[in-house]
């Protein structure tokens, strides 16, 4: 039995969703040409008004949008209304330059809390929910996003935000927590001092839960699904296109559905910009048709990732992302090989001994990248004899050479040597000056 | 069979008191120990005073550590008494993984080596057969005392 938030909107054909598509893009070109100068500025430089979207294939004529021009336009120089119409700021974290700001109308606010609560369906929750919030609450969209998604279905909101995990296990236990929002490394982490704390999962009534915030692999899955006894979905979200939500994984797990009455979805080839084949993994490419406080035409998410426009079992007909492998900024490039931090995880939790307490330093020694993978010793590793520890670390080396084709060099770690994680983990600490 | 505690020690300066100060904080007394090292990390065996204590001890404090069972021979400090051991597992055609030895006080057991074999209990069988002092626990304790 599949339940849906807003069965109209979520099962609706392929046909009707590309004709409410085009009557939103249309308004959305039409909104943006008018109310925000740099996009009229970007859309004249290309010799095209509004008037010249008549079907969703014109969508690729469009100028791409990165987060270059919103560092550009920084504070407030892309949203499409008056201040006094944004009630409410998000911003990202900055780490890699200047930080992005969004600012959302209260429909704006609404829609997301709208998005939230289909995913919240989607795993199983109803008013009769209790629904832990351990994701940060503040300019990172991650807590509040969730938040109002469960206020919105009438479920029970334990905004517990990050941090003082001990805390965290007892309310999921003392509370009868049904639902988990946090990261999925920060999942791990409670999991793993559940266990020191001497709790059991059988002592919470958790049914599914929501991770996202960075990429992880279906092997970490596996494990926060068998240390917590829930079943793990994947969400989706950045906060220049809303937040979390965008997209979400239903029970089969297979791919998220994203939410085509409020975005649309396109797959661009990262080199030329081009759109790819049907199928093809590429650049995801979000325009935003529902959006009033910082509308985005063709923003370029740098996740990569494939489109699948098949039918669901679930019933819902909006199409499915594959799970994003990582951001394209993300992506480590190892004497001219491209590796994704998340296919270094997959090939290491391969090999069953290894728990995904690990850290990838990359550094460059006499010109050449170095790989280094610190993984964390646990009892079934350790061996009395330096030959069996040396045989171990081999093992991975064979098996990352085998998977990726490079060269790494294990490191293996005294236990808890390695930093847990409250939120976004720290998996890759790259020490080239390139 | 003498119980080893085996402890992964990454090479950094200061990892190694660590792990003694753990120990004579709960009044561990160490009988010997040796190192194995590598360019990255070392492994720490020791026998002590009371290996279960240390290892609770060591494991509370998120060390890396085990219990390996080890031999403990007392060969006699003289020419050759070392040599006579050996012969003997070879004659049994029993590999050594490792080995370290200390001397004590006691005039009966002033040379002990500590062995891991390859096969430990056919070892043990073989040298009490030939009056060799295979020593335990208890007796390794109270050799500092007389």
């Amino acid at each position: 039995m599949e339940r849906y938030w807003n069965k109209t909107i979520e099962t609706m054909n392929r046909e009707q969703i590309q004709a409410l598509q085009l009557e939103k893009l249309r308004a959305t070109v039409q909104n943006v040409y008018t109310h925000v100068p740099y996009y009229r500025k970007k859309m004249q430089e290309k010799g095209i008004v509004p008037e010249d979207i008549k079907t969703l294939d014109n969508l690729s004529n469009l100028p791409i949008t990165t987060k270059q021009d919103l560092r550009n336009t920084y504070p407030f120089g892309m949203f499409a209304v008056p201040m006094e119409d944004i009630i409410r700021i998000h911003a990202s974290s900055g780490t890699t330059g200047k930080q992005t700001v969004v600012g959302y109308t209260r429909r704006d606010l609404d829609i997301w809390a709208e998005c939230m609560a289909r995913c919240l369906v989607m795993e199983d929750a109803n008013t009769s929910s209790r629904v832990q919030i351990a994701y940060g609450y503040g300019l990172f969209t991650g807590g509040l996003g969730a938040h109002y998604g469960v206020e919105k279905l009438g479920a029970t909101v334990i905004p517990a935000s990050s941090g003082n995990t001990q805390r965290q296990i007892t309310m999921l236990i003392d509370f009868g927590v049904t639902h988990l929002y946090c990261t999925p490394s920060y999942a791990l982490n409670i999991a793993e001092v559940m266990r020191e704390m001497g709790h059991t999962k059988d002592e919470m009534k958790l049914v599914a839960g929501s991770f996202g915030a960075e990429p992880w692999s279906n092997a970490i899955r596996t494990e926060i699904e068998s240390l917590l006894g829930l079943r793990a979905h994947d969400i989706y979200g950045l906060s220049e296109i809303m937040g979390p939500a965008v997209s979400h994984e239903c029970r089969h797990q297979n791919g998220l559905h994203i939410w085509e009455d409020c975005f649309i979805a396109e797959i661009t080839n990262p080199d030329t910009g081009e759109p790819v084949r049907e199928g093809e993994a590429g650049d995801l490419v979000i325009t935003t048709i529902n959006k009033e406080g910082i509308p985005l035409i063709r923003y370029k998410t740098r996740d990569i990732c494939t489109l699948n426009y098949e039918p669901c079992e679930c019933g819902r007909t909006h199409v499915r992302m594959s799970k994003p492998a990582g951001r394209t900024d993300d992506m480590l490039i190892i004497r001219g090989v491209n590796v994704f931090p998340s296919q270094i995880e997959s090939a290491l939790l391969s090999i069953g001994e290894v728990q995904p307490h690990y850290q990838i330093l990359v550094d460059r020694v006499n010109n050449l990248d170095t790989l280094t993978i610190e993984i964390e010793l646990n009892d079934e590793m350790f061996s009395d004899n330096v030959k069996g520890i040396e045989e171990f670390e081999k093992k991975v080396s064979r098996q990352i050479n085998s998977v990726l084709g490079i060269n790494a060099k294990i490191h293996l770690v005294e236990p808890k040597s390695i930093a847990r994680s409250e939120g976004k983990a720290k998996r890759v600490i790259d020490r080239r000056n390139i | 069979m003498l119980k080893q505690i085996t402890v992964f020690i990454e090479n950094k300066p200061g990892r190694l008191a660590e792990v003694t100060g753990c120990l004579a904080d709960e009044n561990v007394n160490l009988h010997a120990l040796a190192i194995a090292d590598t360019t990255d990390f070392g492994i720490l065996r020791m026998i002590v005073s009371n290996p279960d204590k240390a290892y609770r001890v060591l494991k509370e404090n998120n060390f890396m550590a085990q219990t390996t069972d080890v031999v403990a021979v007392a060969v006699g400090h003289n020419p050759g008494s070392l040599h006579k051991v050996l012969r003997e597992l070879e004659a049994l055609n029993i590999s050594i993984e490792y080995m370290y030895a200390f001397t004590s006080r006691h005039k009966d057991y002033d040379a002990i080596v500590i062995l891991r074999l390859t096969n430990q209990d056919g070892a043990v069988y073989k040298l009490k057969g030939n009056d060799i002092p295979v020593l335990g626990q208890e007796l390794l304790d109270s050799l500092n005392k007389t």
